[in-house]
């Protein structure tokens, strides 16, 4: 059973250094929510069903200050949008004649920035009809770890000292803070980065509500103007 | 059905919808042009922006630090990160807590 052996492969691929830094990203978001006093059923679904911790942590924050639903589920939506690239550049190297398409629609489900850039790396040394099967054991492992990580960053923080608490709550942003200056490799990142993060306070000050959509809305249209114009 | 657990479901569709449609067309389309780099440019904004924000002007929990303990920790998280290791993301995560939680002693 090939399909079988890549399933438990990709699961071990997972259970390392992967599934650790996903483990420390959503203790950190698990207790952030829960120092929000939100309840833990709807935390701990949102790291399944959403399984993008980017929109979820706009998902929780926006929730806190009262935002309208549709400015939320807009700015979760193109929060999100880096899925579409990734699916693109993934999905084909995962075709095989022996799967459905329903199960690449399970596989789209499954994939975060962490599934994708380890499959991308090691898709090379995989053959072709191994890989479906070796996604599905890698992302799984990352999506049980991450659930139980959100429940257990949101009942620690409750029960452990402010002290911890403010530590635990500090590794979300901490996360993404090296995440997003890691991921800097265009000019385009860095515009995007820059003039972000200048208008997400200055938006926050201003409509608290919709701080986030329009810090991003505006500010990457901003990054995206400034942008040398292609000669193609 | 609580109003959270429906933006949850609401937030995870409007998720999908990416997700789906990149299984559908790929293979068809490329993701090459000038929509995908500002919707690249959007959501790094997007994210750059709340996580600055968090860092300047935190809600909840990290409210009873200083901005300038926040903005350390954050500094010494860089550090371990790009300086120390070789961009290993668990060590600078963890080097950013322990940090936030010894500047707030100080």
């Amino acid at each position: 059973m090939t399909g079988r052996s890549a399933v438990l492969e990709g699961a071990r691929e997972a259970a390392g250094v992967p599934a650790a830094v996903l483990v420390a990203g959503y203790i950190g978001f698990g207790a952030l929510a829960a120092g929000h006093g939100l309840p833990l059923a709807a935390i701990v679904a949102s790291t399944v069903a959403v399984w993008a911790l980017p929109a979820q942590l706009i998902l929780v924050e926006m929730h806190t200050v009262g935002a309208p639903v549709v400015a939320t589920v807009l700015a979760a939506m193109l929060s999100s949008a880096r899925f579409l690239p990734m699916t693109l550049t993934l999905m084909p190297m995962m075709r095989h004649a022996r799967y459905r398409g329903w199960q690449y629609l399970v596989a789209a489900q499954l994939l975060s920035l962490t599934g994708w850039a380890m499959a991308m790396a090691r898709f090379a040394d995989i053959e072709q009809a191994r890989r479906l099967p070796w996604f599905f054991g890698f992302t799984l492992v990352c999506v049980v770890a991450s659930a139980a990580a959100t429940a257990i960053g949101y009942a620690v923080a409750d029960a452990l000292t402010p002290l911890i608490k403010i530590g635990l709550v500090f590794l979300a942003p901490a996360y993404y803070l090296l995440i997003l200056l890691g991921s800097v490799r265009d000019r385009a990142t860095a515009y995007a980065l820059a003039c972000g993060a200048a208008a997400g306070p200055v938006a926050f000050v201003y409509a608290p509500e919709w701080g986030v959509l329009i810090a991003g809305l505006g500010g990457g249209t901003l990054a995206y103007l400034l942008l040398p114009k292609r000669t193609s | 059905m609580n109003s959270l657990m429906f933006l949850v479901i609401a937030c995870a569709l409007a998720t999908y919808v990416w997700r789906g449609l990149g299984a559908v067309i790929s293979g068809r389309v490329r993701a090459e042009g000038p929509i995908f780099t500002w919707l690249g440019c959007v959501a790094y904004a997007m994210l750059a922006g709340l996580v600055a924000r968090i860092l300047v002007m935190p809600l909840g929990t990290l409210e009873a630090t200083a901005l300038w303990q926040r903005l350390g920790a954050a500094a010494i998280a860089l550090a371990a990160y790009f300086l120390l290791t070789r961009r290993n993301l668990f060590v600078g995560v963890m080097a950013g807590g322990v940090a936030i939680v010894g500047l707030y002693l100080l």
